[in-house]
């Protein structure tokens, strides 16, 4: 090969770029806050009085974990710009070269009509009506309008995230109902606290980036008193589903329990207030909530699923 | 005219084709694999129809 052409070859093969493999785009999908997707929406289903096929089950939860992780593809197509200003969002594919934003787009969109297409098919269109308007609310209401313009981003946007459970509760055939909108206030409640924790630790990343997180624009003595008085609106929520009957007496106790932690952990946040001792406390309450969620959920799965395994007589 | 096979002048490094090659296996299989779910919804939603034959 001559000295030109081999100049030509590896020209060519810089002008291709990064060629991102599958792993790459798995990582669009934000596989951690599909996890909890999953498990919301498994919860919903699994405390709906109607039962479904296990086929149209999974059909349903394959379709709405697709759904939230289209979403999360299509915020980080939006946000690119300020995920590279940021510590903690730097190395996601698309800021950090391995990705094109257009690539990220089509995979985004391409998703998100396939998932509301199988949940019409395997369910009904209240769902898949439902999880559209989760991902639009997401990606348009959240991410295109409210993240950069108001430090209500987190308290309005987290009724996307809240809505998982609805939407598994509706793909049963059971519509909406004061069960499943009991589960999207205590995930709609439990979201400003959880990310405000992180909000006041990481405050200089957001700042730079210029998202208003409310530790930005109104001060860290505020959020963390906002924090205390949703941590203390949380707990007795986080109880309802107990004293509504859709909880059982294991659900009473985990959310009991983890609801004075979170209480606790809200009121260290608000006492202690400087140095390195103040930003521990802010990541364990961070840490906590995730778990205090999990709790709650992960209880009402267990209950639900083996009243599910006695009907069937297993 | 010229009428020799239009060809791409990018020349790919292994690591790259190794990458194509694995997204177009994960695509191929996302496809076979939503084309197996709807056959399956289908079956389920058509219940004991699916082996009655029509009137």
């Amino acid at each position: 090969m001559s000295m030109i052409g081999q100049d030509s070859s590896r020209l060519d093969a810089a002008i291709a770029g990064y060629v991102a493999g599958p792993r790459e785009f798995v990582s669009l999908l934000k596989p951690r806050v599909m996890s909890l997707v999953v498990l919301t929406a498994l919860a919903g289903m699994l405390c709906a009085p109607h039962r479904v096929h296990p086929v149209i089950g999974f059909a349903s939860l394959l379709a709405i974990a697709v759904g939230a992780g289209a979403a999360g593809a299509l915020n980080m197509w939006w946000d690119a710009d300020i995920d590279a200003l940021m510590a903690r969002t730097r190395s996601r594919a698309i800021p950090a070269g391995l990705i094109e934003p257009g690539e990220a787009l089509f995979f985004g969109l391409t998703l998100a009509f396939f998932s509301v297409l199988t949940l019409a098919a395997a369910a009904n269109l209240i769902a898949a009506g439902l999880l559209a308007f989760t991902i639009f609310f997401y990606v348009v209401i959240y991410t295109m309008w409210l993240k950069r313009s108001t430090p209500l981003n987190i308290v309005i946007g987290g009724a996307a995230g809240a809505l998982p459970p609805v939407v598994g509760y509706a793909a049963t055939g059971g519509g909406v109902t004061f069960d499943s909108l009991l589960l999207f206030a205590i995930i709609f409640v439990w979201t400003p606290p959880h990310f405000w924790a992180l909000a006041l630790v990481k405050s200089r990343d957001y700042e730079r980036a210029g998202v208003p997180m409310l530790p930005n624009v109104k001060g860290a003595s505020r959020t963390r008193l906002e924090i205390l008085i949703y941590s203390l609106l949380l707990a007795p929520l986080g109880v309802a589903p107990w004293l509504t009957g859709l909880g059982g007496s294991l659900y009473g106790a985990a959310a009991i329990a983890s609801g004075v932690g979170m209480v606790a952990m809200a009121a260290r946040v608000y006492r202690v207030r400087e140095g390195a001792a103040a930003n521990k406390a802010a990541m364990q309450l961070f840490g906590y909530s995730i778990l205090y969620l999990f709790l709650l959920v992960a209880t009402l799965v267990v209950e639900h699923g083996f009243a599910l395994v006695e009907r069937w007589g297993l | 005219m010229n009428d020799r096979p239009l060809r791409s002048n990018v020349a790919l490094t292994a690591g790259q084709m190794r990458n194509l090659r694995r997204r177009n296996f994960a695509i191929g299989f996302s496809v076979a694999f939503l084309a197996a779910l709807f056959y399956a919804i289908t079956i389920v939603k058509l219940g004991p129809n699916a082996l009655r034959p029509m009137p």
